[in-house]
């Protein structure tokens, strides 16, 4: 049996007010590490709101892990980890305190949910002080505080709302590393929502990039790696015209550009050093061959041209 | 998971029953209320006249054994029916009051001050069962000063008295239990809304106090003023007298009927009700 998508959004249109703010998103998202990127007042927090139910959909609708947020809203709850982006915590509590209570609210017997708070606590770093009241904590340990409430009754799917805002860069860094552990881990789903394109490009595997509240691209990064590795720019010396239709003829992909460059699309199970055998043979030399380096930046920049 | 085993990992225990979350709320509140030394003498306190008042039945019982120490007249030392239990549900009423002044304003300012909201709301727990679990919160500690000890008083005066007391006087134990959970679900309302509107808990203390006076206030002014008896509808705690005069059968003049206090209490809870509603999502939008 297949495994539902993580988020399934189908024509989920969301209104406040006088404002469309999400207007009829629809697609599938898979990835088992899931970054939503946009412009300021693109609608990301307002999905995100949505997809917890804080916010009614006006039309259509939206699955979490195959459970509807209309109908099912308790079951997707029983699913989520949320944190929050601004500050959300109870001041007067420990750490412990406050995050074992969270665990109780989310349905944890008080003994595991005990055992479970000071085990995330540790998992975030907050081992040490987790026994201080949260209105004394620093901001980057109140982000640790909200991520081990996210995590510590076990959710199938972690929601981060911009996860290093405020971080300095050694606490951004452990953040990130936080997040790529629990990917790794295997067992829990993440969705991140951050402007930092940096964040999502290091942790994520598939972006979802909305602008004025529709849904401009969705991107694959691992696909979208695999075929940067493929895509080749070479700048050559020499005649080319046997090179290229040796190239062909092995199954790439051939465009000459003048002036000796060359770009050039690896067929499929054809390696790099095909290329240099191909120019060896031919005597041709091969003064500069590069990976097109299609970053996250680049697949943003590109979507919010395209959609102006 | 061991500590030093520091890895994501799921729970694959067996969850609460969903019903029962919302009584997490409670406990964890009282927990951190008992922890203040001045609220649990104050509590400890609020116990005091039921305790005298349950040795004034015993020994009204036992007249004989007092009669050996001061005069006391044929009819006894006092009647133990509906007045005796009105006087009782006033007093119990006031401390409640005062109980619920110093408690009630902690109660939801602390989640809605640094945005707690949402982590509730994004676990299986409704905004309802949020709300019921906060009133929960005074409903236990006020129902354990008020009717519960008036229930026992009912009960000791009726295992006591012979059997006609009980006869004649077995309404008393229902006017007991629904005039004190009335006024504690409408204090318990008032607090919460407070709580939720202003977040700073001195001031929402202090305001529970001005809602009560400002409106006997006002009532009274408008009736020097205006000679009209229309003010009388803001002010809390005549329209629950109204209401436990007429469960516990005092004969007594009051300017509104029953069916007027019963709806003026109806529409302040129903007011507290909205504002609290206004106060608790777990998200403000912000309309430009």
């Amino acid at each position: 049996m297949t495994s539902p998508p993580v988020i399934e959004l189908e024509q989920l249109t969301v209104r406040l007010g006088n404002r469309e703010i999400l207007k009829g998103l629809t697609g599938q998202l898979k990835a088992r590490t899931i970054g939503l990127l946009g412009p300021n007042g693109a609608g990301k927090s307002t999905l995100i709101q949505t997809l917890l139910g804080f916010i009614q959909p006006t039309s259509g609708t939206a699955r979490i892990l195959g459970h509807d947020i209309r109908s099912e809203r308790s079951a997707v709850h029983g699913l989520v980890g949320y944190m929050p982006e601004n500050d959300s915590f109870i001041s007067h509590m420990s750490a412990v305190g406050f995050v074992r209570y969270m665990a109780e609210l989310s349905g944890l017997p008080a003994e595991a949910a005990l055992e479970r708070a000071h085990e995330a606590l540790f998992y975030v770093g907050l081992g040490e002080a987790r026994y201080r009241k949260l209105g004394d904590y620093s901001l980057g340990m109140k982000q640790m505080a909200k991520l081990a409430q996210a995590i510590v009754h076990g959710p199938k799917l972690v929601i981060l709302d911009e996860p290093t805002n405020g971080l300095d860069p050694a606490a951004r860094v452990r953040m990130v590393k936080l997040i790529q552990e629990m990917r790794d881990s295997g067992s829990v789903n993440l969705v991140l929502c951050s402007h930092l394109l940096k964040d999502v490009e290091e942790t994520c595997e598939e972006v979802l990039i909305l602008k004025g509240g529709r849904l401009v691209h969705v991107s694959n990064l691992a696909e979208e790696r695999r075929m940067n590795k493929r895509f080749l720019e070479l700048e050559t010396q020499g005649s080319r015209n046997g090179f290229l239709d040796a190239a062909r003829e092995i199954g790439c992909e051939c465009a000459d550009l003048g002036n000796g460059r060359v770009k050039l699309v690896l067929g499929d199970g054809v390696e790099v050093k095909e290329i240099y055998r191909l120019a060896g043979e031919r005597d041709l030399q091969l003064r500069r061959l590069s990976h097109r380096r299609d970053s996250l930046e680049d697949i943003f920049l590109r979507a919010m041209e395209n959609n102006d | 998971m061991a500590v030093y085993k520091r890895t994501y990992k799921s729970f694959t225990g067996i969850l609460t029953p969903e019903w029962s979350r919302l009584l997490v709320i409670p406990r964890y509140a009282w927990a951190s209320l008992f922890q203040q030394r001045f609220l649990t003498i104050l509590y400890v306190l609020c116990f005091f006249y039921p305790l005298g008042a349950a040795l004034v039945i015993y020994l009204n019982s036992n007249l004989d054994f007092l009669r050996q120490y001061i005069p006391i007249r044929q009819g006894g030392l006092l009647q133990i029916d509906g007045m005796f239990f009105f006087t009782f549900t006033g007093v119990q009423a006031t401390l409640a009051f005062i109980l619920t002044a110093f408690i009630g304003p902690g109660l939801m300012s602390p989640d809605l001050m640094h945005n707690a909201l949402p982590l509730y709301f994004c676990r299986p727990l409704t905004r309802t069962q949020y709300i019921a679990g906060k009133m929960l919160v005074l409903t236990g500690l006020l129902s354990a000063i008020t009717w519960v000890p008036g229930l026992l008083l009912f009960l000791l005066q009726a295992s006591l008295a012979p059997v006609e007391w009980f006869k004649t006087n077995y309404w008393i134990a229902g006017s007991i239990v629904g005039g004190f959970l009335l006024w504690i679900v409408l204090i318990s309302l008032m607090a919460l809304a407070l709580s939720a509107w202003v977040r700073w808990k001195v001031i929402a203390g202090a305001l529970m106090l001005v809602v009560l006076f400002v409106g006997a206030g006002l009532s009274q002014m408008i009736k020097e003023v205006m000679r009209s008896d229309w003010g009388q509808y803001l002010d809390i705690v005549s329209n629950m007298t109204r209401v436990w005069m007429q469960m516990y059968g005092v004969q007594a003049e009051h300017p509104l009927s029953l069916e007027e206090s019963v709806m003026a209490l109806a529409a302040f809870s129903a007011l507290f009700l909205l504002l609290i509603s206004q106060k608790v999502k777990p998200f403000e939008v912000v309309r430009g």
